[in-house]
């Protein structure tokens, strides 16, 4: 019966992400230039992990780096859409929405759909455009599958991660009263854990990073990505888990991260009312 | 006698050690007009952030509309409109956008949110305006959308915070005029936070907090005739010199503000007569009131209401 609040509070957060643009060139700029700088610099000092030996063609870095850089655009948009939550709060607007007759889970999972739609749609043109790039000279050349049902699977894990994230900066925004604390969990937390999850670089077979990175959820949403921009199925290596382990990982911190923000946001405080 | 819409029985709530309300309560008859009087830190917010069910009832019991405000929260969300002193509409957004989203938000949908809308528009003036964003309104304008807000969902119970601070006199008195004219005959309650003067008269009832106490209840009016007697200012060529002999002339405390005197009278007539025979070089002009609320609250608390700017604990 929320389904109308959920759909008033998504649409409202769109309609206010177009009339930022600038938000749309911070979320997608930085790991564009990044994946275009990176891939030209580390081309020849990239060696390709063990996974990638049974391909017909060579993996550059820039094809390595591709699942990162989209996972990069869905960082970053999940993390600005929840950064509107403090500024919410700052503002007033979050006051009207928690004394509306509206189940608190309501309130979280229209923030995530809005942060999700924004994520995939962001993500999603890169994927499409990013290999375009090599076509016409931009990049070196990628090898990924250009099959509709490899596409819309791709697409389906996206959303899933997109949730994830969206999920996770709402658990780090719900009680910050500061946009500037944001910033600093951005830089101390979120961009490590993205350095650390396979997307900018293999972890190897063994070795404290190795076990960094296999701790790491978001390994499993980036690995689960890279399985999906294949048309063949890739070997599972201790650098590459299988699709079913980054599935089950990705689904289950989600889900996790949903129900601890719906207990934050329930749980009726003075910060409220700040 | 009306149904009684909100009651409330021994409320107390703290912030850690620090008490904002002790042991309050009363009760609010429908489609009242009931005033929350109080200086700052007089627990009149915390007491709105209550009944707004912002903040949980710590102990005691609070009643809205029939349902225990702690069981049966959702119920009690219907039934309100909420105002609250810092702006709750979305600047980016347009006025339509805003209510509407108000609307949905409160279960509003087909043509019922299109009616509703529409009717808010026009009745608050808004019609003109329904496409413009609301961060280029006139801060009279925001306030008018939130007030609309408000009410989008018509609710039983509209809680105003402090709703027309920061706005000049003439945007406080539309402001009133469509609160006055929303709620005459709808059988809305309307409960109001505030420190003005002005607005509280404007209540049928009130209720005077100081320090998460409640220190009287009532009519304006019959608070104002708890005081007798009246106030008589003068204004002096010279105020602090003259005291003292004022104060013999009419047996009574004087009070100095600049070149104000100030001094409650029993007998105006024969009291004027007295001053004007005895210092009629020294005063430049006089004037006789009724007293106060804020005279009230200063008698009854020791402390003025005026003293108290706009900033909100």
């Amino acid at each position: 019966m929320h389904s109308g609040a959920i759909i008033a509070l998504t649409q409202r957060e769109l309609i206010r992400f177009l009339r930022q643009r600038t938000r749309i060139i911070g979320a997608v700029g930085q790991p564009v230039i990044f994946w275009l700088l990176f891939g030209a610099g580390l081309r020849t000092s990239f060696r390709p992990p063990s996974w990638a030996a049974g391909l017909a063609h060579e993996v550059t870095y820039q094809e390595y780096f591709l699942p990162g850089v989209a996972t990069l655009i869905v960082l970053f948009t999940a993390i600005f859409s929840t950064i509107s939550i403090i500024e919410d709060r700052r503002e007033g607007f979050l006051q009207g929405v928690l004394v509306a007759p509206v189940s608190r889970l309501a309130i979280v999972l229209s923030k995530i759909s809005a942060g999700t739609i924004l994520a995939i749609l962001q993500a999603g043109l890169f994927l499409l455009i990013g290999p375009m790039l090599s076509w016409i000279g931009a990049g070196a050349d990628i090898h990924v599958s250009w099959s509709l049902s490899r596409m819309l699977m791709a697409a389906v894990f996206l959303i899933l991660i997109a949730a994830e994230l969206t999920a996770l900066g709402f658990v780090i925004a719900w009680p910050m009263n500061s946009t500037q604390g944001f910033h600093a969990i951005m830089s101390i937390f979120l961009m490590p854990m993205w350095l650390v999850s396979g997307a900018f670089f293999p972890g190897g077979d063994s070795g404290w990073l190795f076990w960094l990175i296999r701790i790491n959820p978001l390994t499993y949403g980036v690995a689960g990505l890279r399985r999906l921009l294949y048309e063949q199925p890739l070997p599972v290596t201790p650098e590459l888990p299988s699709m079913l382990t980054c599935l089950s990982v990705t689904v289950f911190a989600t889900i996790v991260l949903i129900v601890v923000s719906a207990k934050m946001v329930s749980r009726a405080s003075v910060n409220n009312a700040a | 006698m009306p149904a009684t819409v909100i009651n409330a029985e021994s409320l107390s709530y703290s912030y850690g050690e620090r008490a904002a309300l002790r042991e309050l309560s009363f009760s609010i008859a429908e489609g009242c007009l009931f005033g929350l009087l109080g200086p700052n830190g007089s627990g009149k917010t915390t007491l709105f952030r209550l009944l707004s069910t912002l903040i949980p009832v710590q102990k005691g019991r609070l009643d809205i509309c029939g349902h225990d405000v702690s069981t049966n929260q959702d119920e009690v969300r219907k039934q309100l409109g909420v105002t609250f002193q810092s702006p709750a509409v979305d600047v980016r957004l347009t006025v339509r956008e805003n209510l509407s989203c108000h609307g949905r938000i409160y279960g509003l949908h087909g043509s019922l949110l299109r009616e509703r809308l529409a009717l808010m528009l026009e009745r608050f003036g808004l019609a003109d305006r329904a496409s413009t964003l609301v961060g280029q309104l006139s801060g009279g304008l925001k306030r008018r959308v939130e007030l609309a807000k408000g009410l989008m969902h018509s609710p039983r119970v509209l809680l105003l915070d402090e709703p027309t601070s920061g706005l000049d006199p003439r945007a406080r008195q539309d402001f009133w005029d469509l609160v006055l004219n929303h709620i005459r005959g709808s059988g809305t309650t309307v409960v109001v936070a505030t420190h003005l003067m002005s607005e509280a008269e404007l209540c049928d009832q009130l209720l005077l907090l100081d320090q998460g106490q409640k220190v009287a209840e009532g009519s304006p009016v019959e608070l104002q005739s708890r005081l007798a007697g009246e106030r008589l200012t003068l204004r002096m060529r010279d105020a602090a010199a003259v005291q003292t002999a004022v104060e013999k002339a009419v047996n009574s405390a004087v009070m100095v503000s600049g070149n104000q005197l100030s001094v409650r009278v029993n007998d105006p007539a024969t009291q004027i007569t007295i001053l004007l025979n005895e210092f009629r070089n020294e005063i430049l002009g006089l004037e006789l009131t009724r007293p106060s609320l804020d005279d009230v609250f200063l008698e009854l608390t020791g402390r003025s209401l005026l003293v108290s700017g706009d900033a909100h604990a």
